[in-house]
Parts: C-alpha cells; structure tokens; sequence
C-alpha cells in the first residue's frame, strides 16, 4: 500500500482540474473496489479525490419522458426508486442481484460502471497480467478460466467485465454524461466500455480526470417489460457466471420490439444486436429464441473451462424471452 | 459409570458471552487493548521451491514508521526443528509458494504493509511439483493416518468377492481442496517481556500453544503464557499453532517490551492456516441382488506437503459403516511443494462419507432398493472392524426417524418425476457417523467462595461453539448448585491444563475433568465445603472405552431445486437426525449441527481452492472467489435428536456434536441433485458448468 492524499471535492470543474492535473490522481466513489484495490497493490493512487459530495445524487425525470440517475446516486437507491421499478424493472434488479445489501447502501453509479475485472489473477500482484502491468503476460488463457469471455476476447485479455448495472444499461440504450476539462460529452453506454483489443488495461473510453456525471436513460416503452436473469454458482453474493437483461414486447404473436444483453461473456456488457435483429418481426416462439441465442454466440470461442457458457448463455435467454412472452417479469 | 443428575443441563440456556459478543466488548485476539503496540506484515515468497539468493530490506528499513525486519538472516534463532511447519526464518530454503521469508515491524499496519511491499527478493528457483493426480508414480503409503489410524486394512478377499459380486458399483469420487475459512482470521499479538513471553492468540488450545512455541524458542513452559477467551471460528484451522504464531514471536523477540499485533489476511489464510487436501476416491462395493454387501473396497489418493506429512483419514469410516465378509481400505499419498495440509471440519469422515454414501445410493439405484432400506440391510451387530459391541449405534432409528419426519415414504424413487416451473427436483439421504472421542489430559480445579459461589477453572477454548455456557451448564449440575453461582474462567494457560478443542471431544474430555473434580471436592470437603475449600482433578479413562465401539451416528435428508436450463442447484429442505449422547443445551446444539450441515451444503454447491499448477498456489484466495454458502442459501433447515443418554461414554451421558453435522451432508445433497435430474455428478462441488448442456 502507498501513502496518498485525500481531498473532499466541492464542485465537479474543479475536481476535474486537480485529477487531470494530476497523473496518479483518481476519483473516489463509495470506495467498494477502489480501496480493496489499493490494499492488494493493483492501484497505487497518489490523490484521492472524493466526488461523494458533489450534487449528483438525485434521479430527476427528463422533457423527453427518459431519467437522468446522478453519478454519485447509491446502487440501494437506484434499485429502490419507483420509476426504475415502473419503467425499467431490468435495472433494479440488475442492482439487486449484485454484490450485497451493504455494497450496495456504499457503491455509486459510476463506481459501479468503473469497477475492474474479478479475473483472479488480476488481483493477484504475484502473477503476469496485461490488465494490471501491460506486456507481462495473461495469466489467465491457459490457467484457469472457468470465469472468463467466450466473445469479443484477445489474445492479450480475456477477462470479463463484473458489473451487473451495466448490462442492464447497455440493453436499455443508457448514455454516459462525462464532463472533461473541454466540458460536458456523450457516449452510449454499449461504447462506454471497451473490447481489450491489445490494450487491455484500457477498461472504458473515458480519458484521464473525466469525470462522469450522470447516466440518462430514455424513455423506452419496451423496458417495462423487461427483466434481469444472473446465473451464479450461489443463490446470492456472487458475480454472474452469464447473465441476461432482456426487454420484451410481442404483439400478436410476433416479436415487436427487443432489447438484450449478456452479462459474464466478454470484457464489456454485451449488447446482443444480432440476436434482437434476428427477433424483431419474428414469430415468439422457442424455436425462434434459440435461433435468436445462436445468431449472437456463432463467434464464441471457448478457453479450456468455460464451454459451458455457450449452452448457458442459450439456455438462459430463452427462459428470459420465454418467462417475458409470457407475461412474467 | 456414575452419571450426573441434569438440572442445567438439557436446557436451552442463552449464551453467557452472547450479550457481551453483540455489544463488541468481548475481546477476540486482535481486540486486546494493549499498551504501545507495533503491527507486523509478513513478505511471502513468491516461488513454490527454491532457496533464497538475496534479500534486499533497506528501503523498507528507510521507510517511515518502520521500527525493524526481520529475515532468515537476521531473526532469532529457533530451537527445534522438529516441527517443520514452525521452522520459520531459519533458513533460505523455499518449499512452498506463500512460505513466511520476511516481516515487517512497524508502528501503524498500513506502514509495515507499505514496508513489506518495498523488500526486494532475489530467489534460485528450482522447479515445482503441485500437480495432484491419482496416476502419479511416487504415491506412496503414510506409516498411519491422522488420529493414529492404520494406513490399510484388510478383511477377507475384497478384490475376488468384488469381482463374483451379482451387483457391483465401480466409481470414483472426488473432492476438491477446501479452507477452513473461519471468519475470525489467524491473529496472534506477541510480547516479549524477558524471561516471559505472552500470546494473545485466536486458537482452538492455549496449551499447545504454549508447549509448541516453547519448544520451539526454547523456552520452559511456564515461560510461555498464551490467552484466548474468544474465538471466531477455527474449523480444525485453529487447532495446532502455525507459522504466523512463530513469525510473531520471532518479531516479539526483536522488539521487547512491546506487543507486535499480527493478523493474517484471509489471502494469506489460504497458505499459512492449513487446509484440507484434496481427494480422489475409488469406491468399490459388491452386493448381492436383494442388497447385501459382499464386498466394500475403498481406495484413496490424497496430498501432502513434502516438508511434512499429514494424511487425512477419509477411509476410516468405511471401516465401521457397514457389515460385509470382505472389505479393504486404502490410503495412499502424493507429496508436493504444497503449504501443510491439516485438520478441516471432521477430517477423514467429511470426504470419506461423501464417496461412500454417494457409493451406497448408487447402489441402491442397482439393486432397485429404497436406500434407507439397503441400509437397514447392511447394519452390523458388532463394530466390523474390532468386533466389538456397539456402545449406542442408533444408525437406524435415526434414519427411520427422518425418513418420517422427511415424509420419505412419498417419495418416487425414479429420478427425474418431479419439476416445477422450470426446475426438478429430487431428494436424497445419506447416513452420517463420527467418532466419540474422550481425550486425556485435561485437568480442572474448582475453588469454593463466599455465599455458595465456585469458580471453576479449565483452560479449555470457546470457539463460538458455546463452550462458555455449556461448560457452566456441566459445572453446576456436577456441584448441585444453580447456574448463577459457578464462575466459569477458560482460554487462558493460567488455567490448568486442556486438551484441544478438536475431534468433538471438548465438552465430553474438559466436563468430565469438572465432574471429576466436584467429585474430588466433594470427597475432601464433604457436601457443604467451606469457602476456600480447593479441589482438582483429571479427565479419567473411561471404563468402557476398549471393549465397547463408542460412535455418534446420523441421517441426513435433503431436497433440492435444479434448474433445467441453467444447471443452478438450490438447497430447498434439509433435515438432520442425530444420535449423539445427551444434548447438552438445545438451543446451542441446533446451532451447531445446523451450521455443520451448512458446511456439508457448502461443499456439496460451492467449496473449492483452485490451484495454478503453474504459479504453485490457490488463486482463488478470497471470498468473492472461494465460495461458503450464504444466508441465501440455506432456506428450511433443521437439525434434531434421539433423546438419548450415553451412561458408557461421559458422566453428563454426552459423546460430542462438534462435528458429526458436516459428515453424509453432502452425499445426501448430491443424491437429491441425481433424484432430480438422473445425472450422478461425483466430482464436487456440484455447480451449473457440471449440469448445464
Ligand atoms: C465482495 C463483493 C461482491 C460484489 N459483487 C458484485 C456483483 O455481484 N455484481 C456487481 O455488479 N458488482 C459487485 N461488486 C462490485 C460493486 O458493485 C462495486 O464495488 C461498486 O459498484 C463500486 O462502486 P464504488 O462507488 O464503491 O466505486 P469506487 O470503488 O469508489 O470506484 C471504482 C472506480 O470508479 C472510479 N470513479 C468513481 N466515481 C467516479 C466518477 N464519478 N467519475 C469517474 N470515475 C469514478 C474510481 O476512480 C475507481 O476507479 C461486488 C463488490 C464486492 C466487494
Ligand atoms: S484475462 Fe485479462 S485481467 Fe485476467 S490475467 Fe489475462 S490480462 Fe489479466
């Protein structure tokens, strides 16, 4: 552990000015994984500065029917709200299923959107890994995998990204509000995180010392009917082996809008395109879900021990398109 | 035997320490306030075999806060080797990766962690062997198994009774290595004030603790004090000192007069705490058609460390379950550059009673039997082993009692009937067994004060186990008096001498050396002793204890929920029937038999260290990695008991419920989880990757 310094932020320029300025200054949320990474030496940040304080915790309704959730609103908090219940059930329970009651009363939207890998060798100073010291090595392609992506990995990382929040969020079309010391920019939360490509340290898109403000969410009639399905080796308190957040609406018997994406397979959120194209217009029916589940995982690859995320991650969308064509949330 | 008259005991007294443990003022070991204190952090080698070249403490020496390091080079020289576990900084040599190289003494934690990051290590690195497999060359046969056990035992011709058997089953069984896991970890605070050094330690025996670590340093014994009022859980983890224990000494040594507080993280925990090893098990039974066994052949392959030996003894229940002519059991050991494994909630039955009841279902399925009554068709009159009589085996009352209160009868033996919405499900049962043990040694004195009050003295451990309150319940009933008026002190050396609390053995070897000494009281003082009056006494051997077989038994049913489509298990109902003596107090044996099962729960879904072969090491060191079931997991579950008297094991009439709760738990989960779906999974723990297609 390295000695650092704390500052309590005031305003949200300013606190972007002193990070930017600063090379090993970071942001601090509700701490959840930032701290936890500075105990077992994969951070070693020399300036803490403490956005809790800051006027982003409320969750206030936008013109165009959509929500605005402050960065610094409580993952507890978001999952409680009436509206995110009402209009984006998928949400809640994405919060719900992550971590524990007490994580979650501490994490902050954009913590979690920013929390880092759970790959164990990624934690583990002792050990090669592109994602914390890049050109040593990845640890994880012939050790042990089990946990690890089937799409969209390289041959220098194939870890998966851990958050559930944001697979909700990438199904829901969510944008990014980040402020940066040139002001305010957009990025959709399906771009927001990065594939690792060869530079996998890199996790999201944001620059140095941006800061995000808010995540938005339009209005998006299909998410009232939606949900939130987390596949686990425990009934709680454990990250997903895949998880699936789908929205669903059928009408007369075809599908006439969809929204899916898999969590626990790749280094971002996944946003099942292929799979919703392959929907959109069809008739609901099983044979049209599993069709639907092998247009997305046709470019999976497998490492030695998670092939039993292809099946798993077929199987779980078509009992989440299932339970919501018939009804359920 | 001369049985004592239950007034205390048998009543579901709350725990005397309860209020103190919720308000936070009951001090665990790191909680000691103590005056100036200095914090250690160890530095781990980072090779699995090797020796060190070069070992480079100056910048951490220049950091600020740092007081001193110590090193092979530079630490105090230890006194026996006999323990190799505890040869701490002796040497250069590496023979695990993890091993203790360095620590840190500094004046806050964050300043030795910080210091500890800034050693520099420069290692020859020889090439490592953690690979575990049941194919290996150099397996070879310990000289006994843990607790004294023979290695191999022979009854018969297994192997041609095998073969001619009208039904036989043929599997392999594994399971993998787990961690104890207690949630309080290791934490020893050290102060060497010369000639006296003072632990303050979390451990399931002060007293060996302080003959270990004597020995060790070279110290006499009453040198050495070791306190230890409170536990959080040890799991077999806290039962012999480890290396931390010495690495705090050492550090002690370095820096008289002061405490160095030292707590091992829970990554640390997954090298340096011991941990159970991993198992292979070949399980052969024979039978004829109608279900009796003819023939019971149970091979194990298991780890060591090669810098010393410990063989868990997972056959040894096989020796004793069930009646059959022939019978043989196997250990047999692979030694690797491994951490030491050692004692894990019921080391020997937990993994052993896995296989064989699993074993014991498949068989049923082959002999189209109802399991509950194969196993009435293979109890035996008489221990199969030693051939003597059965000192109270209520095997079948016990499983005959569940398979009532379980509504067995209901139940369609056909895997794969019954679903609902989406998920099957199926139940499962399996017998449970575990040793009675007495163990010699313990000594207890009780004083006599004003106003009918007695202390009572033993230095025995409360592991969160509720020693504190049954050892009271014990103390009062033995000196006809009312609870309030016995002062009970324990987990201190100041105290007279108590064996571990280990082997379900605590309350039956530390009660009977309290009985034995109101006894002795009574005998010198008469009924009505002075105030002042003193008497003590030991544990005595038990009358019955080489002529009769003295085992705890037990049933355990589980129902379970399996996801057809994502291969999830969820524990949906669970009862255990236990046969254990007389029950001490209600309230705290629920709460141990129902965290035993727990356990099993937790093996049977979730346990599991992994280790890297390559790096040498368990990678999934934390408990977002190393899954223990939680809160959500366990939904209905209860534990109950034959109301039961044991005249031949304790004069309380008790035998121990440490520990029986874990063992057959996980069988009867696995066989629920091929009741549900018809897929007999042997290689636990049984998660979705092993169900999902
Ligand atoms: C045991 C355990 C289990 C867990 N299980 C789950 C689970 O099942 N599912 C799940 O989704 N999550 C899980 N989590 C993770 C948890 O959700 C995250 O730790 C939490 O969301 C992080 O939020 P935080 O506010 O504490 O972030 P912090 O730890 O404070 O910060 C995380 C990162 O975000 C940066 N940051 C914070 N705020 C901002 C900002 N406004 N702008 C820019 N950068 C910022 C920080 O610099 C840091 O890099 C678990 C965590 C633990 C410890
Ligand atoms: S998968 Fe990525 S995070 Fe894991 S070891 Fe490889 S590079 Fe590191």
């Amino acid at each position: 552990m390295t000695p650092f310094a704390y500052e309590r932020a005031t305003d949200a320029s300013s606190a972007v000015a002193r990070v930017a300025a600063h090379p090993n200054a970071v942001f601090l949320g509700g701490g959840t994984n930032l701290v936890d990474h500075m105990k077992l030496g994969i951070a070693h940040p020399q300036l803490l500065v403490d956005v809790t304080r800051l006027p982003f915790s409320k969750i206030e309704s936008l013109p165009d029917g959509g929500i605005r959730v402050g960065a610094g609103v409580r993952n507890s908090d978001l999952a409680a709200d009436r509206t995110v219940r009402e209009r984006y059930p998928v949400l809640s329970q994405a919060l719900l299923g992550g971590a524990s009651g007490q994580l979650r009363n501490l994490a902050t939207t954009a913590g979690n959107l920013l929390q880092r890998t759970r790959c164990a060798y990624f934690q583990d100073v002792t050990v090669p890994c592109n994602k914390r010291t890049p050109g040593s090595g990845c640890s994880a392609i012939d050790g042990h995998n089990r946990d690890h992506a089937i799409l969209g990995a390289s041959d220098q990382c194939v870890a998966v990204h851990p958050s559930d929040m944001a697979v909700a969020l990438a199904a829901l079309d969510a944008t990014v509000v980040v402020l940066g010391r040139q002001g305010e920019r957009r990025i959709s939360a399906v771009d927001f995180h990065r594939l690792p490509g060869d530079a996998a340290q890199r996790d999201s898109m944001l620059e140095h010392g941006e800061l995000i403000v808010a995540v938005e969410l339009p209005a998006l009639p299909v998410a009232a009917h939606s949900v939130y399905y987390k596949v686990r080796d425990r009934a709680s308190y454990a990250f997903a082996l895949v998880s699936v957040a789908a929205a669903l609406e059928v009408r007369s018997g075809r599908v006439h809008d969809v929204r899916i994406a898999f969590g626990g397979v790749a280094h971002k959120p996944w946003r099942a395109r292929r799979a919703e194209a392959a929907l959109r217009g069809a008739p609901a029916t099983e044979e049209v879900y599993g069709r639907a589940a092998d247009a997305e995982l046709a470019d999976a690859k497998v490492l030695k021990h998670n092939a039993f995320k292809i099946p798993l991650a077929r199987n779980t969308l078509r009992m989440v398109l299932r339970q919501l064509a018939q009804g359920g949330r | 035997m001369q049985m004592i008259e239950p007034r205390a005991m048998g009543t579901p007294l709350q725990r005397i320490d309860g209020a103190a443990k919720i308000m936070g003022t009951a001090p665990y070991a790191f909680e000691h306030r103590l005056e100036r204190p200095t914090y250690l952090h160890p530095v781990q080698s980072t090779i699995a075999r090797g020796r060190i070249l070069k070992i480079d403490t100056r910048a951490a020496e220049s950091l600020e806060g740092v007081i001193a390091v110590i090193t092979h080079e530079t630490a105090a020289r230890l006194a026996s080797d006999e323990n190799k576990e505890l040869w701490v900084l002796q040497s250069a040599k590496v023979h695990f990766r993890g091993q203790f190289i360095a620590a840190v003494i500094a004046q806050t934690p964050e300043s030795a962690r910080a210091g500890a990051d800034r050693i520099a290590v420069e290692y020859e690195a020889a090439r490592h062997d953690v690979s575990f497999s049941g194919g290996r060359k150099d397996l070879y046969a310990p000289k006994t198994v843990n607790a004294g056990y023979p290695t191999d035992t022979n009854q018969g011709d297994a192997e041609t009774a095998f073969e001619r058997a009208e039904v036989k089953v043929d599997s392999t069984y594994t399971t993998p290595m787990e961690h104890n896991s207690p949630m309080e970890p290791h934490t020893t605070i050290a102060i060497w004030e010369s000639p006296k050094l003072t632990l303050y330690d979390s451990t399931q025996s002060v007293h060996s603790v302080r003959t270990t670590v004597a020995k060790s340093l070279g110290l006499k014994v009453d040198q050495v004090r070791v306190v230890s009022p409170y536990v959080g859980g040890g799991f077999g983890s806290k039962g012999e000192p480890h290396a931390h224990n010495i690495l705090a000494a050492l550090a002690a040594l370095r820096v008289p007069g002061r405490p160095v507080k030292f707590a091992l993280t829970r990554q640390q925990m997954f090298c340096l705490a011991g941990y159970r090893t991993p198992t292979i098990q070949r399980f052969r039974l024979g039978a004829t058609r109608d279900g009796r066994l003819t023939s019971i052949i149970h091979d194990v392959v298991e780890l060591t460390s090669r810098f010393k030996e410990f063989a868990e003894q997972t056959a040894v229940p096989t020796r004793l379950m069930y009646a059959s002519p022939n019978r043989r059991t196997r250990h047999r050991l692979a030694a690797l550059d491994l951490p030491k494994p050692s004692w894990m909630r019921a080391p020997g039955e937990t993994p052993g009673m896995f296989a064989g009841e699993v074993a014991m279902d498949e068989l049923a399925v082959a002999c189209g039997l109802d399991p509950v009554e194969l196993r009435v068709r293979n109890e035996p009159e008489r221990n199969p082993e030693s051939d003597n009589p059965w000192g109270n085996r209520h095997l079948l009352e016990c499983l005959r009692e569940g398979a009532r209160r379980f509504a067995w009868s209901e139940r369609d033996p056909r895997p794969r009937q019954r679903s609902d919405r989406g998920w099957l499900i199926g139940s499962g049962v399996a017998s449970s067994t575990y040793p009675r043990y007495v163990l010699l040694g313990s000594r207890a004195t009780i004083r006599c004060g004003e106003r009918g009050q007695y202390t009572v003295r033993i230095g025995a451990a409360d592991l969160g186990t509720g020693t504190w309150t049954t050892l009271t319940q014990i103390a009062a009933d033995a000196l006809q008096c009312p609870v309030e008026a016995v002062h009970l002190e324990i987990g201190d050396t100041e105290q007279p001498n108590a064996t571990v609390a280990g082997g379900s053995s605590g309350i039956s070897s530390w009660g009977w050396a309290i009985v034995a000494a109101a006894q002795e009281l009574r005998r010198l003082h008469g009924a009505r002793p002075a105030a002042g009056a003193e008497a003590s006494a030991q544990t005595p051997k038990g009358a019955d204890d080489e002529t009769f077989a003295q085992h705890s038994f037990g049933a355990q049913f589980a129902e379970v929920r399996v996801n057809t489509l994502t291969g999830e298990v969820r524990l949906s109902r669970m009862l255990g029937v236990f046969s254990a003596g007389r029950i001490i107090n209600p309230r705290l044996a629920r709460s141990q038999l129902i965290g035993g099962m727990t356990m099993g729960l937790s093996m049977a879904l979730h346990e599991e260290s992994v280790v890297d072969e390559r790096f040498g090491h368990v990678i999934n060191h934390d408990f977002a990695g190393y899954h223990i079931a939680a809160n959500a997991d366990v939904t209905d579950m209860d534990a109950v008991w034959l109301d039961e008297v044991d005249d031949r094991s304790t004069p309380m009439g008790s035998r121990g419920i440490g520990e029986i709760g874990i063992v057959g738990a996980a069988a009867a989960i696995a066989n629920a989880v091929y009741h549900a779906t018809g897929t007999r999974i042997r290689n636990l723990p049984i998660t979705p990757d092993k169900l999902v297609t």
